[in-house]
C-alpha cells in the first residue's frame, strides 16, 4: 500500500490534508460552569467521528454549538472552509438528530420527515419519494400517518434519524442516535449508517456513550471528559494504546495497577506492582523509581490451573472469587494472594460438560500475560 | 407433580378476587363513594347556580308582560273549569327577531366583540410570548403586572378611562398643550372608546391562557425547525402557531363570550352611540319594565354564545384525544 493510499483511508495522517471541520479553541460557559473547555478538533470529509464520554461531559453542548443553537463563549470553527460564527442555524450545512428527538407533535411521521425538504423548496413529488425511501430504510413505511405520540421510543428515534438523514446535509450531527433501539435494529441501523455514509459521503459526528457502538461505527473516536478531549484516535489506538487511565478505564474494562518503575532500559521496562513485577517490552521513557500505572485488559490474561514452569515477571497466583457467565466468554474475578482483585476474561471454547465450568469458585488459579500486553501510563 | 402445583393455587386466587377481605371491600366502597361525591359536587353547583336561574329566565321569556308584581304572567294557570294549562308565549322571540333594532344590535355586538377579540389576540400574543421568554424573576413580575388591575374595581377603571378619553380629558388636554391638535378629538362616547375599554379590560383573559399554553412549548422544536432550514417567520407559522392554537382558542373564547354581553363598557364609554345587546337588555328590564322581552333577549344571547362554547368543548376533546 502506497503512502497516498493510506492517506485516503486515514486523511488525518496526511499533513497536507485540509480538515472539513476545523474547531479552534472552542469554550462554552454556562454562568461560572465550563461545559466545553478550549477544545481543538479536526474532522475530515467523509469521516464517521464519534464523541464518546460520560454523562454531562459536554458532548451535546459541543454538537449544539456546531449546529448553531449555542454560541461559543470563545473560539471559532469552520465547515468546508466557511467560518460559522455568523451563520444562523437555518443556513448551516448541518442537520442534527436531537437526543430528545424533538419531533413536531402536531405533524404526522411523514410530515415530520418531509419538513426539511419542504422548507428548502423541494417539489412535492420528490419530497414524497425521498420520504418514502428513507422511511423504508428505518422500517417505518407503515407508520407514515401516525403522530409522534402514537409511536414507541424506538420508533420515535428512527423518525428523528430519518428526518435528519433525508436532507443529506454536508455534516450530520447525531446525538445518541441508537440508544433506544433493540440490539438487532441497532446493529442493522449502525450498518445502514455506515452504508449511507459510504454512499453519499456525508461527514458524521455521532455522540454516544456506548463504547461498543463507537468502536464498530467510527473512523476515529474522541474521548471526552469534563469538557475536554482526553484522547483522539482510531478505535484501535484508543483501545490498545490509551494515553491515560481515564481512557483505558472508559473504553472496555481494564485492570489498573499502581506501581513503581524498578528497571528502565531502551527496549523494556519493569514495574513493581500490586500484581507482582510487570515486564513491558515496549519502551517508554520513564524515570527509574517513578510512580506509574499499568493497564492490563482482562482478555489479554491467561488463566490456568497449572502452576507456571518457571518463576518470573508477568505472572500471579490467586483464587477465583466470582464468575460472570456471558455466553461467549466468562469473566473471572481473581483475588491475588496480596488481596488485589484482577478481572480475567476467557472464551468458552468448549461446551461445558455437566453444566459446570472447568474452573469454578474458590479454585487456585495462575495468571500470566505476555510482555507486549501491559500498557504503561503516567497519568 | 407439576399438575397439582399448577392447579391448586388458581381457585384460591379466584376466591380471593371474588371475596376480598372486609377491609379492602370497605376501603373500595369509600373510594367509590368518594368518587361520586367528587363528581356530584360540581354538578350540584352547576344545577343550583346555573341551571336553576336559567330555567327561571327561560320561563319568563315565554310569559306575557303585565303591569303587576311580578310583571309577567305565570307559566301554569288554572282555567275556570279547574284544568291546569301551560301558557307559552313565543311572541317575545318573534318580536326581537322581527325588530330591526334587536337584529342590528346583536350583529353589532358580535362585530364589536369579534374585533376586540382579534385586537386582544394581536396585542396579547406577543406579550405572552415575551413573558414566556423572559428570565424567571422578571417573568413573575410581568405576570403579576398582568393581574394587577384586578385589584382595583372594574367600574373604577372604566371611569378612569372616561377621564382619559373625554373631550376635556387627559389625552386631549395633553395633545392640545403639546400643540399637536387645536380642537379636542372626540373619543369618548364612540365605538373607538368601547374598543379601548373592552380590549383593556379583557386583555388579561387572552394573555393568561396563551401564557399557560406557551409555557409548555418545547424550545428544542424551534431548534429542530431551524436546523431543518426554517427561517424564524416560517418557524412561527409551521411550529409555534399550530402548537399555541389551543391557547388562542381558549383566550379567544374567554374574551369573545363576556365581551358580547358586555354592558358597563358600552354604557359608560359608548354612551347612546354604540348599540350592544347588554345595554338593550338593561333598557328592556329597567326602563321598559318588559321582563319577558328582556328574558328573551338574554336567552337568545345565550344560544348565540353556546355555539362557540360547544366549538371550544369539541376542540378541547380533540386536544385531549391527541395526547
Ligand atoms: N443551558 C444550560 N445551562 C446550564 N448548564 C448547562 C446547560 N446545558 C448544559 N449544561 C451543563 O453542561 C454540562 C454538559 O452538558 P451536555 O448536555 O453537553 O452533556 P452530555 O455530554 O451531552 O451528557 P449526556 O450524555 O448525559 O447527554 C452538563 O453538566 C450540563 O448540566
Ligand atoms: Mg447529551
Amino acid at each position: 500500500m502506497s503512502e497516498q493510499q493510506a492517506y485516503i483511508d486515514s486523511p488525518w495522517l496526511d499533513p497536507d490534508a485540509e480538515p472539513f471541520i476545523k474547531v479552534r479553541g472552542i469554550t462554552k460557559k454556562f454562568g461560572a460552569f465550563t461545559a466545553v473547555n478550549n477544545v481543538d478538533l479536526d474532522i475530515y470529509r467523509g469521516e464517521l467521528f464519534c464523541l464518546l464520554g460520560g454523562s454531562g461531559c459536554g458532548k451535546s453542548t459541543l454538537l449544539r454549538m456546531l449546529a448553531g443553537f449555542e454560541q461559543p463563549t470563545s473560539g471559532s470553527f469552520s465547515i468546508d472552509g466557511v467560518e460559522m460564527a455568523n451563520v444562523p442555524a437555518y443556513e448551516r450545512p448541518t442537520n442534527m438528530m436531537f437526543q430528545s428527538y424533538a419531533l413536531f407533535p402536531h405533524m404526522t411521521v411523514e410530515k415530520n420527515v418531509g419538513y426539511g425538504l419542504k422548507q428548502s423548496g423541494v417539489p412535492k413529488s420528490e419530497i414524497e419519494d425521498r420520504v418514502n425511501d428513507i422511511l423504508k430504510l428505518v422500517e417505518l413505511q407503515d407508520f407514515k400517518k401516525r403522530k409522534p405520540h402514537q409511536l414507541s421510543g424506538g420508533q420515535s428515534q428512527r423518525v428523528a434519524l430519518a428526518r435528519a438523514l433525508v436532507k443529506e446535509p454536508k455534516v450530520l450531527l447525531l446525538d445518541e442516535p441508537l440508544g433506544a433501539l433493540d440490539k438487532r435494529l441497532r446493529e442493522q441501523t449502525q450498518f445502514e449508517l455506515m452504508n449511507i455514509q459510504e454512499k453519499v459521503g456525508i461527514t458524521f459526528i455521532v455522540v454516544t456513550h456506548d463504547q461498543e457502538e463507537a468502536m464498530t461505527l467510527s473512523t476515529r473516536i474522541a474521548v471526552m471528559d469534563a469538557g475536554q478531549f482526553s484522547q483522539i484516535g482510531t478505535p484501535t489506538e484508543i483501545y490498545e494504546f490509551p494515553e491515560s487511565r481515564f481512557v483505558a478505564d472508559f473504553i472496555g474494562s481494564t485492570n489498573i495497577f499502581e506501581g513503581r518503575v524498578a528497571e528502565e532500559s531502551g527496549d523494556h521496562v519493569t514495574v513493581d506492582t500490586e500484581a507482582g513485577p510487570v515486564l513491558i517490552d515496549h519502551g517508554m521513557s520513564v524515570q527509574n523509581g517513578a510512580r506509574v500505572f499499568i493497564a492490563l485488559r482482562p482478555e489479554k490474561i491467561q488463566l490456568t490451573k497449572e502452576p507456571p514452569v518457571a518463576a518470573g515477571p508477568n505472572q500471579a497466583k490467586g483464587v477465583v472469587e466470582d464468575i460472570g457467565y456471558l455466553g461467549d466468554v466468562s469473566i473471572y474475578r481473581v483475588r491475588l494472594d496480596n488481596g488485589t482483585l484482577v478481572d480475567v476474561t476467557a472464551p468458552n471454547l468448549v461446551r461445558p460438560k455437566n453444566r459446570t465450568h472447568k474452573i469454578t469458585w474458590e479454585e487456585d488459579v495462575y495468571l500470566s500475560w505476555s510482555a507486549s500486553s501491559p500498557i504503561l501510563l503516567t497519568k | 407433580m407439576t399438575d397439582t402445583m399448577r392447579d391448586s393455587p388458581v381457585p384460591e386466587v379466584d376466591k380471593a378476587l371474588e371475596n376480598p377481605p372486609l377491609g379492602a371491600r370497605i376501603s373500595r366502597k369509600i373510594q367509590s363513594s368518594w368518587k361520586s361525591v367528587v363528581v356530584f359536587l360540581p354538578y350540584s353547583w352547576l344545577l343550583i347556580f346555573f341551571l336553576l336561574p336559567f330555567v327561571i329566565v327561560a320561563k319568563i321569556s315565554v310569559a306575557e308582560a303585565l303591569i303587576a308584581s311580578p310583571p309577567f304572567s305565570s307559566l301554569l294557570e288554572w282555567t275556570d273549569e279547574g284544568i291546569l294549562t301551560i301558557r307559552v308565549v313565543i311572541d317575545n322571540f318573534l318580536y326581537i327577531f322581527q325588530d330591526d333594532l334587536y337584529v342590528t344590535t346583536y350583529l353589532n355586538s358580535i362585530k364589536i366583540s369579534s374585533i376586540s377579540t382579534l385586537l386582544c389576540l394581536l396585542i396579547g400574543y406577543p406579550i405572552a410570548y415575551g413573558i414566556v421568554r423572559s428570565p424567571p424573576t422578571t417573568k413573575n413580575m410581568l405576570l403579576f403586572m398582568i393581574i394587577l388591575p384586578f385589584w382595583t374595581s372594574f367600574l373604577l377603571r372604566v371611569y378612569a378611562w372616561m377621564g382619559l378619553l373625554a373631550d376635556q380629558g387627559t389625552i386631549n388636554n395633553l395633545l392640545i398643550d403639546l400643540g399637536v391638535i387645536e380642537t379636542p378629538i372626540r373619543m369618548l362616547y364612540s365605538e373607538f372608546a368601547v374598543y379601548v375599554g373592552i380590549v383593556y379590560t379583557y386583555l388579561p383573559f387572552m394573555i393568561l391562557p396563551l401564557y399557560a399554553n406557551m409555557e409548555k412549548l418545547d424550545n428544542t422544536l424551534n431548534e429542530a425547525a431551524a436546523d431543518l432550514g426554517a427561517k424564524p417567520t416560517s418557524i412561527f407559522f409551521t411550529v409555534t402557531l399550530p402548537l399555541t392554537m389551543p391557547g388562542i382558542v381558549a383566550g379567544g373564547l374567554l374574551v369573545f363570550i363576556p365581551a358580547t354581553g358586555e354592558f358597563v363598557i358600552p354604557d359608560l364609554l359608548g354612551g347612546g352611540n354604540v348599540l350592544m345587546i347588554g345595554r338593550l337588555l338593561y333598557n328592556e328590564f329597567h326602563a321598559n319594565h318588559d321582563w319577558p322581552v328582556a328574558a328573551a333577549v338574554a336567552i337568545a344571547l345565550l344560544v348565540l354564545l353556546v355555539a362557540p362554547m360547544m366549538l371550544y368543548q369539541h376542540y378541547q376533546a380533540k386536544e385531549a384525544e391527541a395526547r
